[in-house]
Formats: structure tokens, sequence, C-alpha cells
């Protein structure tokens, strides 16, 4: 357990593991192209209950729960409760994980928040402050699309960038010592502002944040691109993967090639882009939760990716910042993962 | 880095533009154009309806004209349709009075949640409530220069 550089804990190659993951995904979701990935794929994104907000709170739980089953342990077992989601008060992850009666932390970067939850369930099982660590994050289209933009049925014309959030839960049960996932590195990210104004551009505005907390973790770590088999950002989506990728190739940390080949986007990898009105893309507290947890812990365990880095990112705007015309500040952190055994 | 300079912000600003595909500008227009007026023609055809079966006066026949159009809009929000058919018709179904009936609609089902009082009675307005307020003001003001006209 180290310091490296500006921000980055490294939490040693054999201390954190992530012992199991589970996903709950909404009906487009689960029709996409990661279609057989998720623990639990729902026909119906109101699960039953009488309002979206209480569906997303019974996504979360699922999820917890389903986490809690695949790494045979009890809800009482778990030490310490981290999460969070978009909807103010973090009522999904408050509300839904009530029942836990578990200790819990909440936390807030918006779509970026599985991995700061990451950082801080790490920090506390390497630490020893807990022994088993239960984390995760959700979204839900309807809840968001109500208290970022507008009411779900209202006709407004989106445009190319525009971006759906992803519908669906995910949560990792985080242990100390080895499992077939090592959580080894977590880099805090920075504030990056770049003046971008427009809710409908998220990507624009967040691919600066991830860029640069890319380049410090590299930095930090003296690693390079190569050293990784992927990295992945949390929503970007197409459009803001295109100027990831273009910031990469014009600050020469990359080729052309190897942005293309080991640079991606959970936002971009969530939905086939002539899925109905999924635009440029995924984003929300769950688009890389249910990607990362669903699709790349899977290809890790197959032995296609061995080291991977979750690099989420989330745009901390709210309805009164953007009406007031502020610009959205982003911020994006960064999670480094490695094949267990 | 993360703080940008103006200079930095600007340069940025260039690449982001360079890689972000543009409204389809000509074919929102085209399909606003069609759209809107085949709406505006399904008023015209009610009311003639009206005129012609109902025993209504041409000067009337306006108000139970917009009753229809903006029940028919209030349906196919409530089934689901009319936001997908404005995606596609973009300023075509949000001009004529069927997106006003729309913004009402949604914002009404939207705060269901929140009770008949609060949700519904405090929230319908939300998208709408702008639309009437500058719509009011603005034919004050109109009718106020009418008159002064009038009376010099």
């Amino acid at each position: 357990m180290a310091r490296l550089g500006r921000s980055t804990w490294a939490l040693g190659e054999r201390q954190v593991a992530v012992i199991a993951t589970s996903t709950v995904a909404g009906t487009l979701e689960a029709q996409g192209p990661l279609s057989d990935s998720f623990d639990l794929s729902l026909n119906d994104d109101r699960v039953g209950q009488d309002s979206w907000e209480r569906a997303e709170q019974t996504m979360f739980r699922r999820a917890a729960e389903i986490a809690c089953e695949k790494a045979a342990i009890r809800p009482n077992d778990v030490d310490l409760v981290v999460g969070g989601d978009l909807n103010a008060q973090l009522t999904s992850f408050y509300l839904g994980l009530r029942p836990l009666a578990r200790p819990m932390l909440g936390v807030y970067s918006a779509c970026a928040s599985l991995c700061e939850g990451l950082a801080v369930a790490s920090l506390a099982v390497a630490t020893g402050f807990a022994d088993v660590v239960l984390v995760g994050t959700s979204s839900h289209t309807s809840t968001a699309e109500r208290q970022f933009r507008y009411p779900t049925e209202y006709g407004v014309q989106r445009p190319p960038t525009a971006q759906r959030t992803v519908t669906g839960a995910g949560a990792a049960v985080l242990a100390r010592g080895r499992g077939p996932w090592q959580v080894t590195h977590a880099t805090i990210g920075e504030i990056a502002d770049f003046g971008v104004k427009s809710p409908w551009e998220m990507g624009a505005a967040m691919a600066p944040a991830a860029f640069d907390t890319l380049r410090q973790h590299l930095a930090d770590t003296g690693r390079s691109l190569d050293d990784y088999d992927l990295v992945v950002t949390g929503d970007l989506g197409r459009v803001g993967l295109r100027i990831l990728r273009n910031l990469l190739v014009e600050h020469g940390m990359a080729s052309p090639a190897a942005a293309e080949e080991r640079v991606n986007d959970c936002g971009a990898m969530i939905y086939d882009e002539h899925q109905p009105e999924v635009f440029s893309g995924g984003s929300g507290a769950a688009c890389s939760t249910l990607v990362t947890f669903g699709h790349l812990f899977r290809e890790m365990e197959r032995g296609r990716l061995h080291r991977l880095l979750v690099c989420a990112t989330g745009a901390l705007l709210s309805q009164v910042s953007a009406q007031q015309g502020d610009t959205i500040p982003s911020i994006s952190h960064a999670i480094a993962f490695e094949r267990g055994d | 880095m993360p703080i940008a300079t103006p200079e930095e912000r600007a340069r940025y600003q260039a690449l982001v533009r360079r890689l972000t595909p543009g409204r389809p500008v000509v074919r929102n227009t085209a399909r606003a154009f069609v759209v809107g007026g085949l709406i505006c023609e399904l008023g015209q055809v009610i009311q003639v309806l009206f005129v012609r079966y109902g025993g209504f006066k041409p000067t009337e026949a306006g108000n139970p004209t917009v009753a229809v159009l903006i029940l028919l809009a209030a349906i196919f929000t409530a089934i689901g349709v009319y936001d997908r058919f404005a995606q596609w018709a973009g300023a075509g179904s949000a001009v004529p009075v069927t997106g006003f009936s729309n913004t009402m609609t949604s914002a009404a089902m939207e705060h269901r949640s929140e009770g008949f009082v609060a949700g519904i009675g405090g929230n319908m307005f939300k998208v709408s409530g702008p639309v009437i307020v500058y719509g009011v003001v603005s034919a004050f003001f109109i009718a106020l220069i009418r008159y002064v006209l009038e009376h010099l």
C-alpha cells in the first residue's frame, strides 16, 4: 500500500480482491450486444413498482442480493456498503439498500461513482477497516431524464450527440486477499472544465477528464497504454470516444491504431448504434458497472484480458447549474484490475 | 491542465466541433415542414367536419377543433407514441397545438407518482408554463400597441 506520484493509490497486487459481482440490466440493455453478460435481464423497466424511483431502488437491491449470493455470504457478513446513483440525495442507494441494515457510505461523482465507490471500498479493505465491502451503482433512464432533462413522454428532438441513460444496477463484493479479480490501483481524478455547456454534449464535456486521469495514472505508475490489454472510459459515447482517441494521438500517448484497439468506452459498447434512440451511446452510473462487471470481467475470466483500466467519467452538472448557464465540470476516476491467477 | 485557459478551451472546442456530427438541419426542416403542415391539414379537415355535420358556424368551429387535436395528442402521449413521433418530426410536432398538449400530458404523467395535488397539479404546467406566460404577456403588448395605434 503506497501512494504513487500525485494521485494514485497502489493497493498491492494481492491485497484487494473482487470475489463476486452482479448485474441487473434493463430491457434495452438486455437486447443490446452484451445481452448474454448479465445476471438478471429485465423485461419490465418498472419491475412491478408504482414509480420509476422505486423501480431503480428495487434493481439496486436485487443487485446487492445477487452479489451476496454469488459471494456465498449473508448481508450480515458485509462490513461496509459503498455506492451511489444519480438521483438527488442518492435515494436509490440509501432507500434501495435500506433493508440490508449495514454501515453505509454514499458517494457521488455522477456517472463516475462506480470508480469512486471502488476506490473507497478498496481503501477500507486494504487498511483493514473492513474485511468484506459491497460496492455498487444504479441508474434508470426514466428517473434520470426527469431529474436532468424533461418528462419521459415529452416530445423533444434529441441531437446525434445525445446519450441514453442506462437502466440497471450492479454490485461487487470486495475482500482482502486473492480472488478472481484483483484491484491493484486507484487514481483519483481532478475536475476538468473546457467550457462545454450543452447538456446534450456530455461526451465532449467529459473526454478531457478521462484524458487527464488516464495521463495522470500512466505518469504515476510509470506504465504506458501498452501495459493494459484494454482501457475503457465510462460513458463518453461514440462521439466522446472519438474525441478522447484524438486527444491521445495528438498528445503522443498512442498511435492511431493503438488508440483504436486499446481504448474503448462502456457507453459505446452497451448498445448497438442501430438500437432505437440510443444516439451516441449509453451513459449513467450503471453504464460502466454493467459493462465492467458483466462483460469485461467475463472476458478476464476467459483469459482474453489480463489487465484492465476502467476510467469512469462523470459530468458534474445539476439542472440548476445547467439552467443558470454554467459550464459542465467533469471528473474521472480510474481503477486498475488484474486477473487473479 | 484540468481548469483550462481560454486558449485551451477554444482549441478544444474547435476539436469538438470537428469531431461532432451536426444536427441534420435540412432533413429536420423538411420533416418539420411536412409534418407541421399535415397536422394543420388534419385540423382543417376536423374544422370542416364540425361546420358541415356539427352545425357550427365557421367562426365558432375553431374551439372544438383545437379540443379534438389536444385530445388526440394527449392520447398518443399516454400510449407512449408521441415522443417517438416527435423525435422524427421535430418542430413539426412541437409547434402546433398538439405539441402544447404533449407538454402538459407528459408532465402530468411524469409526476403522477407524487400525488394528484403536489404531483399532477403542481407540475402539469412545468414545461408548458413559459408558453402560457409569454403568450399572455406578448398578447398584452400587441393589444396595447394596436390600441394606441387605433386611438392616435
